[in-house]
């Protein structure tokens, strides 16, 4: 194996035995995207040297002897909307293009403490808002399973670049889905903590009651080491929750005896590809061959109402956040032909108009749509009532469970501009919103292939249960080769295409 | 209810974005029928329902008045900003 197909912990342990030093690990990574990110393209700003002399810094701390922890020397990247302090934080937008922020995001400060190595920001759906990564205003990221096929998103940089061998582990946000989709669709660990387990001050916000910051790893270990060095109160979040936070590698022990998991039936059902529900129900067996006690439970109205919810109660809450992009403080400001002038609202206009894509555009106008007066009544009010009985259904079914699992994603990663439609695309997350509406963690492990393409299961715990997500997402992937398979990073279905034109010819 | 002409042109006015005549009718196309998907939880009996804003029970959080947080530096506050001057952001002339 090459150094960049190894985990974090993995090279923590080779860095240990002093079999390879933490300068070698920064060069191999950039080496890697050097060689396959004109392909891949998952990154925004590659910061090398900063890298380098951040590895040497580390380096020089070892070969002290000083007591260093396991992330430590493992070069790691950012999906671009998590501030980062004299480095462009674009949230892959016009709008923020040449932004440099004057401060970082605690959970970025929190792995530089950890003596992290940042090798720089990467790609996203604007503003979080896709499940693609094909609305950067830059390029769309390819998924390195197959470089015709999407990603997923909007954390689709950070997915493709853990699962190619360009960074070790990433950061990325979710609010509807944004990590484990991604995770699911490029054959990774992503992990959605507990709303407000995870300090979000400095994260470019989207939908702040839904939005959490989480992991995406090649492991599972990987991921409880990553959620260890950013869990915790953050007195410059008010949504943070002050608790003690676990070791939560401490959870890894293989262990699910009567385990209950039960299986969300509304989830199964007909709008899932019948390729992806085979490879789901293997991964039950699996569990139940493992000792876990496996049954059926049903969520009637998260299931089945959470995405229209979502699309009320985002779009509301992202038409405010965004309304701070004016023109005036920091980001794009639109200017006018040579000897003309704008007032001041004209300015404003042509800057929103020129600085956001029409994703953006199209969010910010339904959310302005369902808080202006008249319509609060029938959408957003009844949208947060809806919410209730949505988190009324995951604690009646706590009862009965201590997790849930359902495949992360209804289909596997499609074609790069195959999803035009909106209302298509947004389906990609039906179940996966649910749980950001419920503020529950969860977590989405490689759970099998189809054709080659990677498939993900999702696990679903109560509100600061991430330990019973680790639990079984450990004791499944220590018990199948999933997360062991690497990625060609090569373009299947043109290939596959032109094999078969062969053939006909 | 769909959205008509006018409520668009209203809407753009709200949300503070510039569209052209085009990009408009695309969009009420859109809205439109993004609006009749979210409708359909109407169906659902809410009454007697409490509605959830946010999903942990945290009131207003407050810090004393004191050494908190560091400031950003007047450069640092400015260094991103299109245009400003004498310690000021600066917009286009408004009287």
């Amino acid at each position: 194996m090459d150094i960049f197909d190894l985990t974090a912990h993995e090279l923590s342990d080779l860095l240990k035995k002093r079999e390879i030093t933490d300068l070698d690990i920064t060069s191999a990574i950039l080496k890697r995207i050097q060689q396959i990110d004109g392909d891949v393209r998952a990154y925004v700003t590659i910061t090398e040297e900063n890298a380098l002399n951040a590895a040497r810094n580390v380096h020089e701390r070892r070969s002290k002897g000083d007591d260093l922890p396991p992330l430590a020397g493992i070069p790691m990247a950012l999906k671009d909307n998590f501030c980062t302090k004299g480095v462009r934080t674009t949230c892959s937008s016009r709008m923020l293009e040449n932004f440099i922020p004057p401060y970082s995001a605690t959970v970025v400060d929190k792995l530089l403490e950890n003596s992290a190595v940042l090798l720089g920001k990467l790609n996203m759906d604007e503003f979080a808002m896709g499940s693609s990564t094909e609305s950067s205003y830059f390029f769309p990221t390819r998924n390195p399973w197959d470089l015709d096929r999407v990603p997923g998103g909007s954390s689709g940089g950070s997915a493709a670049a853990v699962a190619a061998g360009e960074a070790v582990f990433a950061l990325g946000s979710d609010t509807g889905g944004s990590i484990r989709q991604p995770a699911a669709f490029c054959g990774i660990v992503g992990m959605k903590p507990t709303y407000g387990l995870v300090s979000r001050n400095g994260v470019v916000a989207f939908a702040s009651s839904m939005d959490q910051v989480g992991p995406l790893t090649k492991d599972v270990r990987d991921c409880a080491l990553v959620l260890n060095a950013i869990a915790g109160y953050d007195p410059l979040d008010s949504t943070s929750v002050n608790r003690n936070v676990p070791d939560y590698t401490a959870f890894l022990t293989g262990e699910i005896k009567g385990k209950r998991i039960g299986v969300v039936r509304e989830m199964i059902d007909d709008g899932l590809d019948s390729r992806v529900a085979e490879v789901f129900n293997n991964a039950v067996s699996k569990l139940e061959e493992l000792g876990a006690v496996v049954d059926e439970c049903s969520l009637p109205v998260a299931a089945t109402a959470s995405v229209p919810v979502y699309h009320i109660i985002a779009p509301a809450e992202a038409s405010s956040n965004l309304a701070r992009f004016d023109g005036v403080r920091y980001g794009f400001r639109a200017v006018p032909e040579k000897g003309k002038k704008y007032t001041l609202e004209e300015m404003y206009m042509k800057t929103r108009s020129e600085g956001f894509g029409p994703e953006v555009k199209r969010r910010i106008m339904m959310g302005t749509y369902v808080l202006s007066s008249g319509c609060y009544e029938k959408y957003y009010l009844k949208a947060a009532k809806v919410r209730t009985l949505i988190k009324k259904d995951f604690e009646q079914a706590y009862e009965r469970f201590d997790v849930l699992i359902t495949p992360t994603t209804p289909d596997l990663p499609f074609l790069l501009g195959e999803k035009v439609n909106p209302l298509d695309s947004y389906n990609s997350d039906k179940y996966t919103v649910p749980v950001n509406i419920a503020g529950l963690p969860a977590i989405s492990i490689p759970c099998g292939f189809v054709e080659g393409l990677p498939v993900g299961m999702q696990i679903i715990a109560p509100a600061f249960r991430e330990d019973s997500l680790f639990q079984v997402a450990y004791a499944f992937e220590q018990n199948t080769p999933y997360h062991r398979e690497r990625p060609p990073i090569k373009r299947r279905a043109s290939e596959e295409k032109a094999k078969g034109s062969d053939i006909n010819d | 209810m769909a959205l008509s002409r006018k409520d668009m042109e209203e809407l753009a006015v709200l949300a503070q974005i510039a569209f052209d005549e085009e990009e408009l009718t695309d969009l009420q196309v859109q809205l439109n029928n993004l609006l009749q998907y979210v409708e359909t939880i109407n169906e659902i009996d809410t009454e007697n329902v409490e509605p959830t804003f946010y999903l942990l029970p945290l009131q207003n959080v407050w810090r004393q008045d004191e050494d908190g947080h560091q400031p950003l530096a007047p450069e640092e506050v400015f260094q991103n900003a299109p245009e400003h001057e004498r310690g000021f952001f600066k917009v286009p002339r408004i009287l």
